[in-house]
């Protein structure tokens, strides 16, 4: 027998509401157990739903923080060498689908400022960048990029903010004195540079700060065109420079984000197939009422069979009940999720943008779904037992 | 053991032939129940034919196998042995839907125990046979209330549940309920039996109103009164017919 037949439409179902009457009336005839059977479901949706949505937003905070990352590679000297040179870059320039390459060089360098009257030292990467690579790096929060050949700086919103710096204030760095032109927008952790806690500068101001810096680059940035072409890029590049002996290695960030999303996924399935436990025992108990409620109407599936219903009506009804258990189950439990994890998010993180994204709803869906499939597995048994009723039999009993 | 048995579409009306015939017809039809070790001849030979409009009591005392008589008549229940055609439709041919397809529109059943759904109202009583045929939810509607006119029913208690009604008035919505799908076999099972005499009798009353207008009505009771309402009596003894 198909699905089709059972459930020959929505519209003709609806027209012949009395089956829909029927269930209704039925499952409010013991409406202490359906209310038992219903929160059954309703834990189990709220719980895969959650499950999900938390295993997603724990993905989705830590993948932000790597966002627009994904295109990039880093280039670094490989063991045993010092530094990234010009003739190697250039090289580099040579490969095929790069959008952008950055040389960076750096150093690093203690800093004190004082917090609630403690002195407090800090460390801060130095960066010498031009000013057009800084600012495919990243955005400004406040004030201007420093102009190129000039001794001026822009910090990051780490190092404002423990300094409590404000554009046109100075810095000290080992004795020289910078002017401090912009703050960085705070960007999260990174692999390739510390936007965070870094002081960038010119070359020339870098140069003076750091007169005896071999020539060179500490990192170079390579940002590619298309993020699909990444790997052919990192190859190209390794083929180039590392022909003979090994000088450079190039780490693509794709490859970090790409192990996240498998840790996160993995996080998130075992955080639902918990969830599903709770379903499993619902489906149980909706098996124990149905079972019971046939048990019970015996008598009723007797007389119906006696006055013309064949076993495909009496299969309808029994599923019907189940089904009606499970959408109205499933949806209380949907909206209570929804509404749940938006008071705790607000309330507690203190960000709901996580939830209200399209894969964290799509976690409620499952959630629903697996709800309202519980309901109908958990009443197919007995609904199957209820059609297989001989007339005379059910009649008979009392 | 399916593909020999050719069952008629569950919804559809199963049409009589021309050619006369009982509507109602048994050939030696045997029923042997099995508990534990002991064989109980229920039915022990039992041939009959009634007609197209007879009004039929079936006689005997409790355990003579009347009611499992009945069953047969009403294809609740099949022979272990014997001949069982209803409507000229043979019975051993036909798979549990096709019984039940036969059930649906050629038989009206009224109970002893009235055997009403305690969750509907009489009105929605009576529709339960007519949604079971598919019909539409409107013509339902019209059908079940003329029927509980029919069965002399107080209109007020269309939307009464059945424990908001008397007996009397239960076993006339269970006659509606029967009559839903126009059969043309009514069987009844004591259908006085849970009722006081003058109810009873109001139920007798309206039973021969029915056969008047053409419905073959078959009665089972252990009361003697009851066959001056029939046209024929049948008297069962031991799984036999002896008169």
């Amino acid at each position: 027998m198909k699905m089709k037949d059972i459930f020959p439409s929505m519209p003709s179902m609806l027209k012949n509401n009395m089956y829909v009457e029927l269930a209704k009336r039925n499952l409010k005839r013991q409406s202490v157990r359906t209310i038992l059977a219903a929160i059954g479901i309703i834990i189990g949706v709220i719980a895969i739903s959650s499950m999900g949505i938390l295993g997603n937003s724990l993905k989705l905070s830590v993948t932000d923080s790597f966002a627009d990352v994904g295109d990039r590679l880093v280039v670094s000297p490989a063991p045993g060498e010092n530094q990234i040179t010009e003739r190697q870059v250039d090289q580099m320039r040579k490969v095929a689908n790069i959008e952008s390459i950055i040389p960076v060089s750096s150093s690093g360098e203690i800093i004190e400022y004082k917090k609630s009257g403690a002195t407090i030292q800090s460390f801060v990467s130095v960066y010498s960048i031009s000013k057009d690579d800084l600012e495919k790096l990243a955005e400004l929060e406040e004030g201007r990029y420093f102009k190129a050949g000039s001794t001026d700086c822009v910090v990051g919103a780490g190092i404002a903010s423990n300094l409590e710096l404000t554009p046109g204030q100075k810095i000290e760095l080992d004795g020289n004195k910078l002017r401090v032109v912009g703050i960085l927008k705070e960007k999260g952790m990174g692999f390739d540079i510390n936007t965070d806690s870094g002081v960038f500068t010119s070359q020339e101001m870098y140069n003076k700060l750091y007169p005896d810096a071999e020539e060179g680059y500490n990192t170079v940035i390579v940002i590619v065109k298309d993020i699909d072409n990444i790997d052919a890029v990192s190859d190209e590049i390794e083929e180039r420079i590392n022909k003979k002996e090994e000088l450079v290695t190039v780490f693509a960030m794709n490859v970090i984000t790409d192990s996240l999303d498998d840790v996160f996924r993995s996080i998130s399935m075992f955080l639902i197939g918990i969830g599903s436990i709770s379903l499993l025992v619902a489906g149980v108990s909706i098996l124990n009422v149905m079972l019971m409620s046939t048990m019970e109407r015996t008598k009723e599936i007797g007389i119906m069979k006696a006055v013309g219903a064949s076993r495909k009506d009496i299969l309808k009804m029994f599923l019907l009940e189940a089904l009606f258990l499970g959408v109205i189950a499933s949806t209380a439990g949907a909206i209570l999720t929804i509404s749940g994890s938006y008071l705790i998010m607000a309330l507690i993180v203190k960000n709901t943008s996580y939830l209200l994204t399209l894969s964290s709803m799509f976690y409620v869906l499952e959630g629903f779904v697996f709800g309202i499939a519980t309901s109908l597995v958990g009443g197919m048994y007995p609904a199957w037992k209820a059609s297989r009723m001989k007339p005379l039999d059910a009649l008979r009993y009392e | 053991m399916q593909q020999a048995k050719p069952s008629p579409s569950p919804k559809k009306k199963i049409v009589p032939s021309d050619r006369p015939y009982p509507i109602v017809y048994l050939k030696d039809v045997k029923r042997i129940y099995t508990l534990g070790n002991n064989r109980i001849h229920a039915l022990n030979g039992v041939s009959l034919s009634i007609k197209k409009g007879d009004f039929v009591t079936i006689m005997g005392s409790s355990g003579s196998g009347k009611s499992t008589l009945l069953n047969m008549i009403g294809c609740l229940d099949l022979p272990t042995s014997g001949k069982v055609k209803i409507n000229n439709i043979d019975l051993s041919k036909l798979d549990d839907d096709g019984l039940t397809a036969i059930r649906r529109n050629n038989i009206g059943f009224i109970f002893q125990q009235f055997n009403l759904i305690p969750t509907l109202t009489a009105i929605e009583n009576v529709e339960i046979p007519m949604i079971f045929n598919g019909q539409s939810s409107e013509k339902r509607r019209r059908k079940a209330l003329s029927m509980l006119k029919r069965a002399d029913l107080p209109l007020e208690f269309a939307n009464h549940k059945p424990n908001e009604m008397s007996g009397g008035q239960q076993q006339r919505v269970a006659i509606a309920r029967a009559l839903a799908n126009d059969p043309p076999i009514l069987l009844a099972d004591e259908p006085t039996g849970n009722l006081d005499t003058r109810t009873g009798n109001n139920i007798m009353e309206l039973l021969k109103q029915l056969n008047a207008s053409g419905t073959t009505v078959i009665v089972v009771t252990h009361d003697p009164k009851m066959e001056e309402y029939s046209n024929t009596s049948i008297r069962i003894q031991d799984g036999e017919i002896i008169k």
